[in-house]
């Protein structure tokens, strides 16, 4: 990914343009499918959170459903004790987790690769094991119950899931649009440089713990947006948030679409997501192989060769 | 309590001999290969589907999951896997989740997905009290076909050439192509005896730790946990660290079972923040 | 004039068959995938042989039932059930194999105001979460009574509780614990497994300390197995203790290949593959011919009898549904194959009896031979 100029933002390429618009017509052209957008969108989200320590930074981890299940767990308990308004709660949430991203982040300063994935995992399943727990504020294994949002802006959350489906997308385009700002600017060129060669990187003077420190927190602050966007769109929350699967599928997610360009998310949550319910419905038990086949062709077959079939011809 | 001990030990050298594939495959191909748990269990259907259909008696079966899940690993190294040395560690992850979701489902499909039920031969049920030790005879049995790998593994290490070569090969694999060694080739055995291991264990490990489709995803964190804090370069670093994990599993599930689950992970954090290349890091090589 | 009205007559006459051919749809949201597949598959198979026993046509239209599979994962399930409704316009939801997947559906039923069968989840709150739920399996506390019972009245004065960590195996050990010690006994330890435990060894040691006359067991089915070897393998049997626990222990699907380490095990359930009776013979017989000879479970019974209770109230209300569905489905009573249930009209939640049943040989395979009964039992657990 070329680096732009410091001080020049760069500009938006065309593609990356239209599909920002695509995203946002999206829901003006879906609207039976509103539900699997807003779920769509919110893995989305998650995705770029991740791309943003893994692709631009380098940090492998298996536990970032630890910050998800996080801004999921504060909103839903906000949303019951203390107000049911939805964008007080994201904001909450959201500073929740990068609270707990910026306390977390001690942990991966030192290590290698695997040191760090078994580390991210550890603190996820902690926190499970924490919320199994503390049955008595999170529910437990039954879940945390009788969430009941108030209206987002003056409406009220429908049955057909187009309010949620708005909100969750104006959240992921926000989202992209400052993430994109940030890997422009001078922080974002120093955060490539760190991931490229770290030793490089801290022997031309750059602070290398304090640019780890601030972009696992801003990675968690964007996965707890994700989650508490989750739990108020519907309506509860869960131990499955906090849950290895979330973190293996995000990371999954993330992979397929390509890491390091911010839209690697984007791309392969619609691209998993989609494949997941056409094969899901097609045969409810076994999709799961077929993910797996389709897995395997695409590394075998190499990502860029799959998504530009005319390279085949050459 | 010298019970909850030897438990420990038993459920940290099954451990081992599940985990002893992966950190080696992980040490000499840098491959990250998450499929693991699915040789584990083949190895463990293989056992379970001898006895009930063919009345194969256990024992029997032992030798024939090694081979079996062996040549299927050596098989699928040979096709795929050797492709995927070169990619980035993202992409093998991909590639090794793809197979495990593959393999699980395949099983489901076959099979079904109820819980397998081994029925072991009735000198391997039931156990002895030693002064007050209960040592169940199943798990004396682990204990000490686990130990005699181990032995064996060593042994092959330190003693033959192949071993040697495999030792070259893990510190610099260009300098040990350099030297003559057929690199390759070390690749494709080391690959399939780790498999083979992965479904000996799977084989062991069935009537303890239970057997269903989901066995690969079950499981295989504490794999990587071993590895993690094993490390990757011998194979008495994965060992310590098994037994470490067995018998900590163990006593905190017994001592605090409200904490009992934390207690790994925790352990696992402060023992990486501690060392983070691995507990038993040999401090030569890269 | 004339002209016009029989025109309009006969147009209308050319819609009703078309009105007539749209089928009743029913969504079944299931975990086909996941670690809880085998309680999908099983209720899956259930429901498709009812409509193959029974015909799937409700007042001259199809039923259709459109199976989805939700992975245990709760988000998802809410999402299904949702598009469901809204997309699919189905008439009633059904299935439901965990119970944070129910009641993370309720408000969807609720708001759009479909009823929702219950086939397989069992913590008693679940009927609580919305007043258009109706369950057709079964509740934890409704099941573990009669094993306290039978135990207070069998010679076990201490016994030490060992459930699985979440709802079902929390609402079990409390009602055992309340009803044993009503009845004079004593609980030496209540002890609580992570549902995703690799190995009980530390429990069951924390047990045989404990020394009790007998140990009670809750876990989901499929865990039984494991629980039981290591039951035996430690000699726990010998050193005097009984085991003894609700049905999920000796799971039907499963309980053929435990061997005899699982003969003598005194279970209270709501339903034995081995209950004599010409509808369970039936029922048992066409299940084994449809799935490859394996034998239903509690929760096929569970999908069995929800279709049931679906069907009948789609012929009372000729195919509609909301409220007038709600109401044909509750009061309903029949002969299912588990024995005589009753759904009740207050709670909506079901009334059934239950069994004591110890596992013996019958014909050279493992049964749960039923040798007492508690006849209609109410769910104990409902708070309101």
């Amino acid at each position: 990914m070329k680096a732009s100029e410091p001080g020049q933002p760069s500009r938006w390429k065309p593609w990356e343009l239209a599909l920002f618009a695509a995203l946002a017509a999206s829901w003006f052209a879906l609207p039976t499918h509103a539900l699997l957008a807003n779920e769509v969108a919110i893995l989305a989200l998650f995705a770029l959170s991740l791309d943003l320590i893994l692709g631009y930074a380098g940090i492998v981890s298996l536990g970032h459903a630890a910050f998800f299940g996080a801004g999921a767990y504060a909103a839903a308990l906000f949303a019951k004790h203390v107000m049911p308004e939805p964008l007080v709660g994201l904001a909450v949430a959201t500073l929740v987790a990068a609270l707990l991203g910026l306390l977390s982040s001690a942990l991966i300063l030192r290590g290698s690769d695997l040191t760090r994935l078994m580390v991210t995992l550890g603190v996820a399943s902690i926190l499970y094991e924490l919320a199994n727990r503390l049955d008595h504020w999170t529910g437990g294994a039954d879940g945390l119950q009788g969430v009941v949002m108030g209206p987002l802006l003056g409406i009220d959350f429908d049955l057909q899931g187009r309010v949620a489906a708005a909100y969750s997308l104006c959240a992921l385009l926000l989202a992209l649009w400052l993430c994109r700002r940030l890997v422009h600017s001078p922080f974002g060129v120093s955060l490539q440089a760190m991931r490229d060669n770290r030793l490089r990187a801290s022997a031309i003077g750059l602070p290398v713990n304090r640019l780890l420190v601030a972009v696992y927190t801003l990675g968690a602050a964007l996965a707890g947006m994700a989650g508490a966007l989750l739990a108020q769109t519907t309506g509860f929350a869960s131990l499955d948030v906090l849950d290895f699967h979330r973190s293996a599928d995000v990371l999954l997610v993330l992979v397929i679409g390509g890491t390091g360009y911010l839209w690697g998310g984007v791309v392969g949550a619609i691209g998993f997501k989609l494949m997941q319910d056409l094969l899901s419905s097609w045969t409810p038990q076994y999709w799961t192989f077929w993910i797996g086949l389709f897995l395997v062709v695409l590394v075998l077959v190499g990502r860029d060769r799959l998504f530009r079939p005319w390279v085949w011809l050459r | 309590m010298l019970t909850l001990l030897f438990d420990g030990i038993a459920y940290g050298m099954l451990l081992f001999v599940l985990a002893v594939g992966l950190a080696v495959t992980l040490g000499l191909m840098n491959f990250i290969n998450l499929a693991h748990g699915a040789f584990a269990m083949a190895g463990g259907y293989i056992t379970v589907l001898l006895m009930d259909r063919a009345g194969v008696p256990f024992l029997a079966t032992l030798p024939i999951a090694f081979a079996l899940v062996a040549a299927a690993g050596a098989l699928l190294e040979r096709t795929l896997y050797r492709r995927m040395y070169a990619k980035p560690h993202l992409d093998q992850v991909l590639f090794s989740i793809g197979l495990v979701f593959m393999a699980v489902a395949a099983v489901d499909w076959s099979i079904g997905s109820q819980q397998q039920i081994v029925k072991l031969p009735a000198f391997l049920t039931g156990r002895f009290e030693i002064a007050e030790v209960g040592i169940g005879r199943y798990r004396l049995f682990i204990v000490a076909v686990c130990a005699l790998l181990t032995v064996a593994l060593q042994l092959v290490l330190s003693r033959t050439r192949f071993g040697s070569r495999l030792r070259a090969a893990v510190d610099d694999p260009r300098v040990a192509s350099g030297l003559g060694i057929d690199v390759n080739r070390v690749f494709l055995v080391t690959f399939a005896v780790g498999s083979g291991l992965a479904g000996l264990g799977g084989a062991l490990g069935a009537e303890v730790l239970g057997l269903d489709p989901t066995f690969p995803l079950k499981f295989m964190i504490y794999f990587l946990i071993v590895v993690a804090v094993g490390g990757t370069t011998s194979i008495t670093g994965p060992l310590l660290a098994a037994l470490l994990l067995g018998i900590a599993d163990v006593t905190g599930k017994y001592f605090v079972p409200k904490l009992g689950a934390f207690i790994v992970y925790a352990l696992m954090i402060a023992i990486l923040l501690w060392r983070p290349q691995g507990l038993f890091v040999r401090r030569a090589g890269r | 004039m004339q002209r016009r009205t029989l025109a309009l007559a006969l147009g209308a006459m050319l819609c009703l068959p078309a009105l007539a051919q749209e089928p009743v749809k029913i969504g079944l949201i299931l975990p086909m995938t996941g670690p809880f597949a085998s309680t999908g598959r099983q209720v899956d198979a259930a429901v498709k042989l009812y409509l193959a026993q029974h015909g799937a046509t409700v007042a001259g239209r199809k039923i259709e039932v459109i199976l989805k599979d939700d992975a245990g994962t709760a988000d998802t399930t809410r999402r299904l059930a949702q598009e469901l409704v809204v997309n699919d316009k189905v008439t009633v939801l059904a299935g439901f194999g965990l119970t944070p997947l129910a009641l993370a559906t309720a408000p969807i039923a609720t708001q759009s105001k479909t009823p929702m069968v219950v086939m397989a989840a069992a913590t008693s709150s679940i009927t609580e979460a919305s007043p258009y739920i109706v369950r057709s399996s079964f509740t934890l506390p409704q099941v573990t009574l009669g094993i306290a019972e039978w135990a207070s009245k069998n010679n076990i004065k201490k016994a030490v509780t060992l459930v699985s960590d979440y709802g079902p195996g929390i609402d079990a050990e409390r009602t055992f614990k309340d009803r044993f010690t009503l009845n004079g006994g004593t609980i030496a330890g209540e002890l609580r497994v992570p549902l995703r435990s690799p190995d009980f060894a530390p429990f069951l040691q924390r047990v045989r300390d404990a020394q009790p006359d007998a140990l009670f067991v809750f876990v989901p089915s499929g865990v039984g197995s494991a629980l039981m070897k290591q039951f035996t393998e430690r000699g726990l049997d010998k050193a005097g203790i009984r085991l003894i626990g609700t049905g999920d222990v000796t799971d039907d699907d499963i309980l053929n290949g435990m061997g005899d380490a699982a003969l003598g095990i005194v279970t209270s359930h709501h339903y034995s593959a081995a209950h004599k009776s010409p509808a369970n013979q039936k029922f048992t017989d066409a299940f084994a011919k449809a799935a490859n000879g394996s034998r239903p479970n509690f929760m096929a019974v569970g999908g069995y009898d929800g279709m049931r209770v679906i069907v009948e109230a789609l012929k009372a209300t000729k195919g509609a549904g909301g409220d007038a569905l709600l109401a044909a489905m509750k009061g309903q009573v029949f002969e299912s194959p588990r024995g005589p249930v009753l759904i009740d009209a207050q709670t909506r939640d079901i009334v059934q009896d239950v069994y004591i049943r110890k596992v013996e040989k019958v014909n050279g395979q493992l049964f749960n031979v039923e040798f007492d009964v508690h006849k209609a039992v109410k769910d104990p657990g409902k708070t309101r």
